[in-house]
């Protein structure tokens, strides 16, 4: 396990610490056979194996209502699984569900917070409801780390809907968790703001923590994750490393406007996997493999143009969407988990 | 992993109290405002033309009966919405996903409430001193019965706060029960002075022990023996903590 700095171990989390280092090597959470079929009868996790390792990003990607939150809710305590079992920091949770929880953190994925209390308070208290001694110095940390600590003392409510999001990620930081959960971080927040929280999760791992996090941007994914899994009515169609998937996966799609339409595909562009679309006035690009193949390809396409002499007045370019990847998916390898 | 985490129960209690105080203005000003209200037109208007009763003064008599009726309404209302709003609002996911069982849970939550119910019930002494004249025989009895009840009714409310889906529901059962059997149990009189099959009626109806229990620790006699308002009242908080684990235990309500 990754030494945390400033952080004063408990003689428990290092007995604990220790025992995990001998026998479970780098496996930090072991669902197997996980199932959740809610009361009305819909099965909204359906026989879930995975496995996530020591200290990784991991990414669940998964169209709504896929089962994500689902996921880190039987995880988290919030939802009973109808069956499997789930082992974390090596134990089945129903033996260790205490010193587990302890050292799980949960952002959620709703805004949910008491809307009337001041940000410092409401971070103070998570750290006490999770067992830890107060600690002033940390929570002054986790607020400054998330440019939260100009409004520590305004009510919640008075935040922005990024900001009360933040909120919930410093309650979720403030008893310094192994294990993070950050169901859809970046919903509803802006471009810059994805980026300060793709850099803080970044120092998160850094600091040792290993975090799962559910998104519906593949971009994200591939900006942050080690690894990706993607889910689709309750069940895991594929996990992978990220790279191996973008390349498998992913694509590029650009739509070259043309100056003036043409009748067929010019020779000079036969090597490209280009049609010619809207009677001839657009041209349709298609390829790549989601690690900037497509991009390139895609300038060397306009090159080819020029030599050519085809005038264009227009490009779209569109990396692929994670709902691409899932058409690819169910009707590539429909019963197949990975 | 065994044990108590005292720092969970802790900052449960100390949130719990804080939010109370938030408010604190409305919720002492309306009790006290009631509970003199009570005075003005009980003890002062009507009290005037009652006889003592069992050698009390009217005015006097009813007070451990209004205590009563502000301690039921005050404590079952503060657990029910302490619970509930979490509910409601969504803020739950971090009590469920805390290391905490239902002992920190409970400790927390409706000790803060009793608490605040304690608090209240002084005030109200306090509020009584000025319209009436009263002792109280047995202090010390009267301090923990007050708990007692206290901490049972914030008992109750949780559970409440727990069924309730809705606000409506939330409200419907201190209105539609506890009210009018507070009413009816012997707060502004003594069962004995209901005619016959009306007097053996209002021994089904519980509050009648706790007021009779709680005005047993006031002037030292009452409509029922107070060993018997004391085991009720006991047997009423073990009922209400054992379906509180047995909530906890099955998530009911509370996971999905
Ligand atoms: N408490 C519940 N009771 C009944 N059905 C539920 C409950 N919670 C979720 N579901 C259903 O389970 C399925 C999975 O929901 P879940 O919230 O896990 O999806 P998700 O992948 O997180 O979706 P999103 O991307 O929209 O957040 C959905 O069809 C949803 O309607
Ligand atoms: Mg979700």
């Amino acid at each position: 396990m990754p030494l945390r700095k400033g952080i004063v171990f408990t003689a428990m989390e290092i007995r604990l610490c220790c025992c995990h280092e001998r026998g479970m090597d780098d496996i930090i959470l072991r669902l197997s056979g996980l199932t959740k079929t809610y009361p009305g009868g819909l099965t909204a996790m359906n026989n879930v194996d995975l496995t996530i390792r020591r200290g990784e990003i991991f990414a669940l990607l998964g169209p709504n209502g896929a089962g994500k939150t689902t996921l880190i809710g039987a995880v988290c305590g919030l939802v009973t699984p109808t069956s499997g079992t789930i082992e974390v920091f090596g134990d089945n949770i129903r033996n260790n569900w205490r010193s587990a929880r302890a050292r799980i953190g949960l952002v959620p994925q709703e805004l949910s917070t008491d809307m009337f209390e001041p940000v410092h308070r409401a971070v103070s208290y998570s750290r006490g409801l999770f067992g830890l001694a107060p600690d002033k110095a940390r929570i002054e940390e986790v607020l400054r780390s998330l440019s939260l600590w100009d409004k520590r003392d305004e009510q919640i409510r008075a935040l922005s809907g990024g900001m009360k999001r933040r909120v919930l990620i410093a309650k979720a930081m403030a008893h310094e968790p192994d294990l993070l959960f950050l169901d859809e971080p970046t919903a509803g927040v802006d471009v810059e703001l994805r980026k300060d929280m793709w850099r803080l999760i970044g120092e998160m791992r850094e600091r040792g923590t290993t975090i799962i996090l559910t998104t519906h941007y593949i971009e994200e994914a591939e900006e942050m994750a080690d690894r990706v899994g993607v889910i689709r009515k309750g069940k895991v169609l594929m996990v992978d490393d990220k790279n191996a998937m973008m390349q498998r996966l992913g694509t590029t799609e650009a739509v070259i406007t043309l100056a003036v339409p043409l009748a067929q595909l010019p020779l000079a562009l036969k090597d490209f996997p280009v049609t010619l679309e809207n009677g001839g006035s657009k041209l349709c690009y298609r390829g790549g493999d989601g690690s900037g193949k497509g991009r390139a390809e895609v300038a060397g396409l306009t090159k080819a143009l020029v030599r050519a002499d085809i005038d264009y007045v227009g490009i779209e370019i569109r990396e692929s969407s994670l709902e691409d990847i899932f058409v690819g998916l169910v009707e590539n390898d429909a019963g197949e988990a990975a | 992993m065994m044990g108590f985490n005292f720092r969970s129960m802790r900052a449960i209690y100390q949130r719990e109290l804080y939010r109370a105080l938030r408010t604190a203005f409305q919720s002492i000003l309306a009790p006290v405002l009631t509970t003199s209200l009570y005075f003005i037109v009980f003890g002062a208007a009507i009290g005037g033309r009652m006889p003592d009763l069992g050698g009390v003064d009217y005015g006097a008599f009813i007070v451990p009966g209004l205590l009563l009726l502000t301690l039921l309404s005050e404590s079952t209302s503060n657990a029910s919405f302490g619970i509930y709003m979490p509910r409601f609002t969504g803020t739950i996911y971090e009590l469920l996903s805390a290391p905490i069982g239902v002992a920190e849970t409970l400790v927390g939550f409706v000790g803060a409430a009793a608490t605040k119910s304690l608090i209240l019930a002084a005030i109200i002494l306090a509020t009584a001193t000025l319209f009436v004249d009263y002792s109280i025989a047995h202090p010390v009895l009267a301090v923990f019965y007050i708990m007692l009840v206290a901490a049972s009714f914030s008992l109750f409310g949780f559970i409440l706060g727990i069924w309730a889906d809705s606000f409506e529901k939330l409200g419907i059962i201190p209105q539609l029960i506890l009210l009018p059997l507070t009413f009816l149990g012997g707060t502004f009189y003594s069962i004995d002075m209901l005619p016959d099959p009306w007097r053996a009626a209002a021994l089904f109806n519980p509050i009648v022990y706790l007021v009779s229990g709680l005005r047993w620790t006031f002037y030292g006699s009452a409509d029922v023996p107070i060993e018997i308002s004391f085991g009720l009242t006991l047997g009423f908080l073990a009922i209400c903590v054992a379906i509180i684990t047995f909530i906890f235990r099955t998530g009911w309500r509370l996971r999905a």
